[in-house]
């Protein structure tokens, strides 16, 4: 108990060193260049206080329950056992069998992109900005199908082993020429969407999941191969909201020439 | 005696709002992962007390840390960034745009768990020393590196809302240079980097980023909020790629 206690006054420590930054800046322009006091001061304290203690708490649960999960569901979804019904089976090497983790990962990254507050948001904006033509909750189901299949497909990439850079180079000249062909006022939003699908949450999973998937199957080493998962998450939305976008300016067009 | 009651009524309600939206963040996750145990997998999990533990701590955590942030950070940060897109003056716009990449970053939850998680493997895989100190200043490097970086893409992004310049040859650019580096970068640090992109902006950085931008876009004549306020975070999951190369290129070369 006392290491335990010992451990957490240690990443409060860090965490106050992490907090520090950002409110000596706002405190430092408020009072130096804009010149004005500080309104509510101990209403500032009492939030800052929260900031310090909440860091802390997550990154503990963190470490906690987070990653291992991840990694005790990669590991338990390509242990050779589980994926041929064998005991003591030897370890497979086929991509094919692995697809329990392709679900796994695809049903990770749909259900929670769809339920994401921060897309919700994006998918409002992008139905004002496209005067109605972009349906909120299509909008919403493309991304969160777009974050599904790239998930999928980045743990594809990990059992297959293949470059990462080559999917990324692909998904690049995709988002490339469809800049080219999609509707102006939303591109700007579309790469934003893929910064934002990836919630505090959902990150520490999915990266625990690479990793541990990298862990398990024979051949792959974490340091090349268990990174990525982040990327296909981020690069996809903007493939799918701009291709969205795209369906719904044909849908406006075909229905105006009749 | 009745008007603090009502304030303790409504402060517990906004308390149990906040832990049910946190709780609501975790929840797909839950129910995706208690499935497939259930079903699929068909095994206990191996140390369920410490991750129903943990899955508390994380929501309490969360829930505290977006509460403080919506108290004490983010009322300052966006009527400061109001203010200062007012005020015209460019240096000190430009400055505050490079330290609030700069100091959001450091703070987001996320990019700490990750770049500790990246120090470990790579002390595990013999890049570098298996010490506690290492693999700290390794993160620490690695953090400072994304920081870096975004705290430059919003600088940029914030001078692009200014000038107006079109976004997608700034981010086209970009992408030719995150190619570019994969091709001199050493290969273990490729996937992390690629990774950092998207790590960087959730919890703290998108709103106040949003708000700079956002309020920017609505004070320069000629340009619509919605169109020119967007992009800042584009640039934001760029730049890291390139610049965590970088940090590898001088790392482990």
């Amino acid at each position: 108990m006392n290491v335990l206690f010992l451990e957490f006054w240690h990443i409060l420590l860090e965490t106050t060193r992490d907090v520090l930054p950002i409110l000596a800046l706002i405190v430092g322009f408020q009072l130096f260049v804009l010149r004005q006091p500080l309104l509510r001061v101990r209403r500032i304290a009492v939030g800052v206080v929260y900031v310090v203690f909440g860091l802390a708490l997550f990154l503990e649960g963190l470490s906690l329950a987070l990653f291992p999960l991840g990694k005790t569901m990669a590991a338990q979804l390509s242990d050779p056992e589980f994926l041929t019904g064998v005991q003591n089976a030897l370890p497979v090497a086929a991509w094919q069998e692995y697809y329990w983790i392709y679900i796994f990962a695809a049903l990770v990254g749909f259900s929670t992109t769809v339920a994401e507050p921060s897309l919700i948001a994006v998918a409002y904006k992008a139905h004002e900005v496209s005067a109605g033509t972009i349906n909120m909750n299509g909008l919403r189901f493309a991304v969160a199908f777009g974050v599904a299949i790239g998930i999928a497909l980045g743990t594809f990439r990990i059992v297959h082993g293949s470059p990462l850079y080559v999917y990324i180079l692909v998904g690049y000249v995709i988002v490339v020429v469809q800049t080219f062909f999609a509707p102006k006022q939303i591109i700007a939003l579309a790469y934003d969407s893929g910064g934002v699908t990836t919630s505090t949450v959902t990150v520490p999973i999915v990266a625990a999941l690479g990793l541990g998937l990298a862990e398990t199957v024979p051949g792959r080493d974490p340091a090349l191969d268990g990174f990525g998962l982040i990327a296909f998450a981020s690069l996809f939305p903007i493939i799918s909201v701009m291709g969205y976008a795209q369906y719904a300016a044909w849908k406006g067009r075909r229905r105006s020439k009749k | 005696m009745n008007n603090r009651l009502f304030i303790l009524k409504t402060l517990s309600g906004f308390a149990a709002r906040k832990l049910w939206s946190a709780a609501m963040d975790l929840l797909p996750i839950v129910l995706v992962i208690g499935f497939f145990q259930m079903f699929v997998i068909r095994q206990p999990l191996p140390n369920l007390a410490e991750v129903l533990i943990g899955s508390l701590l994380v929501v309490i955590g969360l829930t505290l840390f977006v509460q403080g942030l919506e108290m004490a950070l983010f009322p300052v940060g966006e009527s400061l960034a109001q203010a200062l897109a007012r005020k015209g003056s460019i240096f000190w716009l430009l400055l505050f745009a490079f330290l609030l990449g700069f100091a959001t970053t450091v703070a987001e939850p996320a990019l700490i768990a990750i770049a500790r998680e990246s120090g470990e493997i790579a002390a595990q895989s013999g890049l570098i020393e298996k010490t506690e100190p290492v693999i700290a200043s390794y993160a620490l490097g690695l953090r400072l590196s994304v920081a870096l970086s975004v705290g430059i893409a919003i600088l940029v992004g914030t001078l692009r809302i200014l000038r107006g310049w079109p976004i997608h040859y700034l981010i086209i650019g970009g992408y030719m240079v995150v190619m570019l580096m994969t091709v001199f970068a050493p290969p273990e640090i490729v996937g992390i980097a690629y990774d950092a992109g998207g790590v960087t902006t959730s919890t703290v950085t998108v709103p106040l980023v949003a708000a700079l931008g956002v309020g920017l876009a609505s004070i320069i004549k000629g340009r619509n909020p919605l169109l020119d306020g967007f992009g800042l975070i584009a640039f934001a999951s760029l730049l890291p790629m390139i610049f965590v190369m970088g940090y590898g290129l001088f790392l482990f070369r």
